[in-house]
């Protein structure tokens, strides 16, 4: 893998984690999903900063017992998903300053 | 809120719902008195309208009378649009102009409008639910059209107070731990009685289904979050506003018990709701 891609959560949603889920809700459509575990992290590791692949290192292979090149194949597949879906941005370069408002809540 | 200073025209009635009054201006007789007979029980006085309106009773030129709701904001001015009317608001003038047919339903539909566009300001929201008062205490009760509002309002006992069968109205008391509370609103469904202009605090929410046996189950926070979102009124999808309503919907469910309601349609469920 030589490239390297930055992903980040769009400001165009708006995002708060309700018991232990997540929930989006696009402010372009208004269409609200609810994120899966790994889509989660994913999501709150977005920061625009951080490569994929250490995301994928970091957060996710310490969370799950995958293969790393298989974990970073699906969380590519993920992070385009989540990008056609508005949910997060994608690039080859690090993208700046552009987090939606997120609160936790139990 | 700032009053009007403005003088009250020849034909001019205020509809107060949720402590929000909102002055309704028309040169039309007939239109003045099915106003004040239908919103009865949330005229108010003209000295506490905060919000004015001037209808011209003229179909809007629609190129579809049958067109879906609309709501943009543009440069700080709301316009709405429907089949049956055009309304255009702007909120720091706090005047506005509807152009509508003459007929009740338009009118109604913009004060929703208008009163989403303002909870969403204020942690608020109208909800596709019937709600109550019972022992100085509110209750919701929401679901889709036929789950049961109409059928647990009419079955309602003696002591409990209807705030509506149809449309609810709820504001946060001040701080989120301060809780919520339930207005009476004149939006009814098919009871087609409106409820009581009066207020409590809101102590749970249920979600309606109808079943075998009287029911009360907790709601996990997620799943509540999700129904309370189905259930809010809110027109305008800009981003601010969907990011403001979303909001809301979560500190709800963090803040308001969420339980789901199953029951026989006779009058022993109330027996659970105390």
């Amino acid at each position: 893998m030589s490239r390297k891609l930055y992903v980040a959560r769009s400001p165009r949603i708006a995002a708060r984690k309700l018991g232990e889920e997540m929930l989006v809700m696009s402010a372009v459509d208004s269409t609200l999903f609810t994120l899966n575990p790994t889509a989660t992290i994913l999501w709150q590791a977005a920061d625009g900063a951080t490569p994929l692949d250490e995301i994928v290192e970091h957060k996710i292979c310490s969370e799950f017992d995958v293969n790393p090149d298989e974990a970073l194949r699906d969380a590519e597949t993920l992070a385009n998903d989540l990008a056609t879906r508005g949910i997060l941005l994608i690039s080859e370069q690090p993208i700046g300053a552009a987090k939606p408002r997120l609160q936790e809540s139990a | 809120m700032s009053q009007l200073a403005t003088p009250v025209a020849a034909y001019s009635v205020v509809i107060a719902i949720g402590g929000v009054a909102v002055r309704v201006n028309t040169s039309d007789k007939n239109f003045l008195a099915m106003l004040y007979n239908r919103y009865a029980g949330f005229v108010g006085d003209h000295a506490t309208a905060e919000f004015e309106f001037d209808i011209d009773l003229r179909q809007p030129e629609s190129a579809d009378p049958e067109a879906d709701v609309s709501v943009t904001c543009l440069a700080g001015r709301w316009v709405m649009q429907r089949g049956d009317f055009r309304a255009e608001w702007d909120p720091r003038s706090r005047r506005g102009h509807i152009r509508q047919s003459a007929n009740p339903y338009a009118i109604d539909a913009v004060l929703r409008i208008v009163h989403t566009l303002l909870l969403a300001r204020q942690s608020g929201f109208l909800m596709h639910s019937a709600s109550a008062i019972r022992n100085g205490r509110a209750f919701l009760f929401a679901g889709v059209s036929g789950a049961g509002k109409t059928t647990i309002s009419r079955l309602a006992p003696t002591d409990a107070t209807l705030l509506t069968d149809e449309i609810s109205y709820v504001r946060r008391a001040g701080e989120p731990e301060q809780g919520y509370v339930a207005f009476g609103t004149p939006f009814a469904g098919e009871l087609a009685k409106s409820g009581e202009n009066t207020r409590a605090p809101l102590a749970a929410l249920y979600l309606l289904a109808k079943g075998a046996e009287n029911r009360i189950e907790p709601v996990r926070a997620a799943d509540a979050g999700r129904e309370v979102l189905a259930n809010i009124l809110f027109f305008a999808h800009d981003r601010e506003t969907v990011q403001s309503v979303f909001q809301t919907a979560c500190d709800f469910v963090h803040h308001v018990p969420v339980y789901r309601l199953t029951f026989v349609p006779d009058a022993r469920v109330w027996e659970l709701i105390r």
